[in-house]
């Protein structure tokens, strides 16, 4: 693939958001404010931290199942640690952040060290954190820590009544330290190297391993860090909670552009992919009639979309270079 | 030149740069080095040439660590050096591009040449300095290219000479660059050949491992061939003329073998010219696979195929069988004009193929040995007129009789038998569809010298049976004895045909070695 051929699908992601954006402005009389935009940033603040690690999984050529178990054990944990054994709240993000990272990094372990494939792994993660969540409680926790008040009332005014809430604010620092991360630094380059081919990137002398390691710790940190902003969204912890959500964060990397097989990709079309999904709940909820598993039909049919056009450009491009081959030297 | 005088000849020479030494490596209990030395010196172009099976791809994975050696020592600059992967002999300074170009091909040509090492600012790449030490590096291989864009955008050979400039970017002192051209078009091998010629001249030392004889003549100033895992000889390319390296190759000492032509075979042959053929082939060809040939295949009579490994062999066998399909020329059974699309319609017509590859094109290694024999029947009967269990047990029992395969247990997994029994097995998988044409590839490889015999034996034996055979094999004393025409076969060229008394070792040998361009000799 060109450079061109590359951003065509993130081109194509946001062409598809900015359409959607104008239909609903269209549809809905008050839809077009920054207000909206604003509760959209919110309401999928989760989503799209827990996305930006799965594009660094995705594009090393992996797949990480475990991340949204691993949102609804942050969840439990945070309530449980605050409410029944009186952490401080800052102390349990913490505790979380670390408990993730190091359930990541011994997933990816377990895939370099026996040679397992991801899926497998994070299958099983998936189920142990949620099976953790579930041992140490089944019903919903209300946190009641003053910090989470405090927090919730924390944003940034805007004009037309809009904010920027903490948890928007979060993604959107994740969203550019990952591109900076992916983009500009030896370990992004690492990341796209492996994607490319696996055994190339070895022979290059990279450390494939810890390369390895460190992207489903980042992934699992990540999940942690989304764990934190949707016990803040809710106020509350609950075994239930994120049930699929790495479904939808590997529909939003998708639909963003990086392709499923790894090498290709960019954090900026994970987080328009995530837009697009917030996009049709927002529409439907405008709406008021329609059922809310239109939202999953929906993002269905712009998988099938999105991935039909990616298998066409790919095709494009390879008949391209067949075309080019042998007249690059001077 | 034989190769005892070799070492002292190295010693000659001043300065080493690489030196191994008594190198063996075995595989459970399968030596595929024996005791192999090789002296690169610097500047200096160096061709590792064998068959296959040879020792080239473990000689090179035991200098670069990637396999660990039982004996042998390394010396780079005089200084011993043990690296035990290839990251850690890229380090020392040995380098090695594999015919598969092994970068990221979506990574741009920059980050291709520098990942791992991409200098940085503030732990961010400096994708600007990257891109210029990227041009500034591939400026002295005379390669201007956009170092932007993704690898995968450019010809493979572009991709093979990024590869090599970031082998010699890591300070390399030696490039190890294993069938770089296997790939690559005449004019792209001049290109490569250039680079190689600025390397020579910074005096890094270059392990080059190709089939290409006229490529060993164009660049190389050495040669060393090995030959089952020894050292089978050394010397410069102007002392080892091309007939003398084709003999180092493939073994032949021309005193002996010629008198043990089986008087049948020779006799045979005028017989066997009056018959009518059973298959023939005129024009017969697929462009960038085999150049067209004409091909008779009588009853009673074995065709032999001669060459180097790459020269063409298995592809025409292939394309016989319909395993490759011919784009140009015409196919001829009983008279009658056939398309041969498919194995399956091979098959049909009364044609038999037993791959070179056993392990991964014949046998099915799970499946007992009368399953594996009653399969090809099977297939040529279709999947609704199955065999019965008695009929297969009969068949299976006849041929182990038969073939002697051992041990004569028809419910025994094939993978447990030795390669002698295994290849026997294999004839009788194809014996029991009664084929009118057995096509063999390598039939004696990998076997013990007394399944040789027998095999051959086996040969001649379905031959005097009125079977029509095509052989091909590496072993020239072999197929002298039973061939009653052997076709020679260099560069995907049909180049020779001998007949009758024609067909010798020497024969043979000299028209391998003829130094003429393939395509302008006659068939």
């Amino acid at each position: 693939m060109n450079a061109t051929s590359r951003l065509l699908p993130v081109a194509a992601t946001t062409a598809v958001f900015l359409i959607g954006f104008l239909v609903c402005s269209l549809t809905f009389p008050n839809f077009a404010s920054l207000r909206v935009v604003m509760n959209l940033f919110t309401d999928n603040a989760f989503l799209g931290i827990v996305a930006v690690g799965m594009t660094f999984v995705i594009i090393s050529g992996g797949i990480d199942l475990s991340v949204g178990s691993v949102i609804g054990f942050s969840t439990v944990f945070l309530a449980i640690a605050i409410e029944r054994w009186g952490v401080p709240p800052l102390a349990a993000f913490l505790a979380v952040l670390v408990i993730s990272a190091l359930f990541g990094a011994a997933m990816g372990a377990a895939i370099e060290y026996f040679e397992l494939p991801p899926f497998i792994v994070t299958l099983a993660g998936m189920f142990l954190a949620r099976g953790a969540s579930f041992l140490m409680s089944t019903e919903s926790i209300p946190i009641t820590a003053d910090l989470y008040s405090h927090l919730a009332e924390q944003a940034l005014r805007l004009p037309g009544g809009a904010r920027l809430t903490v948890p928007a604010m979060i993604m959107i620092l994740v969203v550019l330290g990952g591109m900076v991360l992916l983009h500009l630094t030896r370990f992004g380059a690492n990341v796209y190297a492996l994607g490319g081919s696996r055994v190339s990137t070895a022979l290059m002398g990279v450390n494939v391993t810890r390369t390895t390691v460190l992207i489903y710790t980042l992934s699992s940190a990540l999940a942690g860090l989304s764990g934190i902003v949707f016990s803040l969204y809710t106020s509350s912890g609950y075994s239930l909670s994120a049930v699929g959500v790495e479904l939808d964060a590997i529909a939003a990397v998708v639909i963003g552009g990086t392709l499923l097989s790894g090498g290709y990709g960019f954090v900026f079309g994970t987080f328009v992919g995530v837009l697009i999904q917030g996009l049709i709940q927002t529409y439907i909820s405008f709406d008021g009639s329609l059922s809310s598993w239109w939202a999953k039909i929906a993002t269905g049919l712009l998988l099938f979309a999105f991935i039909g056009f990616q298998q066409v450009t790919l095709g494009l491009a390879r008949r391209s270079r067949r075309h080019a081959t042998g007249g690059a030297h001077a | 030149m034989t190769p005892s005088d070799t070492p002292t000849d190295d010693r000659r020479d001043p300065a080493p740069l690489l030196e191994l030494a008594g190198f063996s490596k075995s595989f459970a209990g399968f030596r595929a080095l024996d005791g192999v030395s090789l002296t690169l010196r610097q500047g200096e172009v160096h061709a590792l040439l064998g068959e296959n099976g040879a020792g080239k791809s473990t000689l090179i994975k035991c200098m670069t660590g990637v396999v660990h050696r039982d004996a042998g020592t390394l010396r780079l600059d005089g200084a011993l050096i043990a690296p035990r992967s290839a990251a850690e002999a890229t380090q020392a300074g040995i380098a090695t591009v594999y015919q598969e170009v092994n970068l990221a091909p979506n990574l741009s040509v920059a980050q291709n040449l520098f990942l791992g090492r991409q200098p940085t600012r503030f732990g961010l790449v400096r994708e600007g300095e990257m891109r210029r030490r990227a041009a500034a590096v591939l400026a002295g291989f005379d390669l201007h290219i956009d170092v932007a864009a993704p690898l995968e955008s450019y010809s493979v050979a572009v991709q093979h000479i990024v590869a090599i400039a970031r082998a010699v970017d890591q300070s390399a002192r030696v490039l190890i660059l294993d069938e770089p051209t296997a790939s690559l078009d005449a004019h792209e091998v001049e290109i490569l050949f250039a680079v190689m010629r600025k390397l020579k001249a910074r005096g890094i030392g270059i392990v080059f491992v190709t089939h290409f004889l006229d490529q060993v003549y164009a660049i190389c100033d050495r040669i060393t061939v090995l030959r089952n895992g020894r050292l089978a000889g050394s010397a410069t390319t102007a002392e080892l003329p091309r007939l003398d390296l084709v003999k180092m190759m493939l073994g032949r000492e021309l005193a002996h073998a010629t008198a043990e032509r089986a008087p049948a075979a020779a006799s045979g042959e005028a017989a066997g010219e009056r018959e009518a053929a059973f298959a023939a082939f005129e024009g017969y060809g697929k462009a960038g696979y085999v150049a067209p040939f004409d091909l008779a295949l009588r009853p009673g009579h074995v065709v032999g195929l001669a060459g180097l490994l790459g020269s063409g062999r298995t592809e025409t066998t292939r394309l016989v069988f319909g395993a490759a399909t011919a784009d140009t020329g015409t196919a001829t059974v009983d008279g009658a004009k056939v398309a041969l699309a498919s194995p399956a319609e091979a098959l049909h017509l009364g044609f038999g193929y037993c791959p070179e590859e056993r392990k991964t094109e014949g046998i099915v290694a799970e499946l007992t040995v009368r399953e594996n024999i009653v399969l090809a029947l099977q297939a040529k009967r279709g999947a609704l007129k199955p065999l019965s269990r008695r009929e297969q047990d009969e068949i299976a029992a006849r041929f182990i009789r038969l073939l002697d395969i051992r041990p004569p247990d028809p419910e025994r997994p094939i993978g447990l038998l030795s390669g002698g029994n295994q290849q026997k097995a294999l004839l009788a998988r194809w014996l029991a569809t009664e084929p009118r044409l057995l096509i063999l590839d390598e039939p004696t490889r990998g076997i013990d010298v007394g399944a040789h015999a027998e095999i051959i034996a086996l040969i001649r034996r379905l031959c005097a049976d009125g079977m029509a055979l095509l052989v091909v094999s590496s072993e020239l004393e072999e197929i002298v004895t039973y061939a009653d025409e052997v076709i020679v076969l260099r560069d995907r060229h049909h180049v020779a045909r001998l007949t009758g008394e024609d067909v010798t070792v020497p024969g043979i040998l000299a028209a391998i070695a003829a130094d003429v361009p393939a395509g302008e000799q006659a068939a």
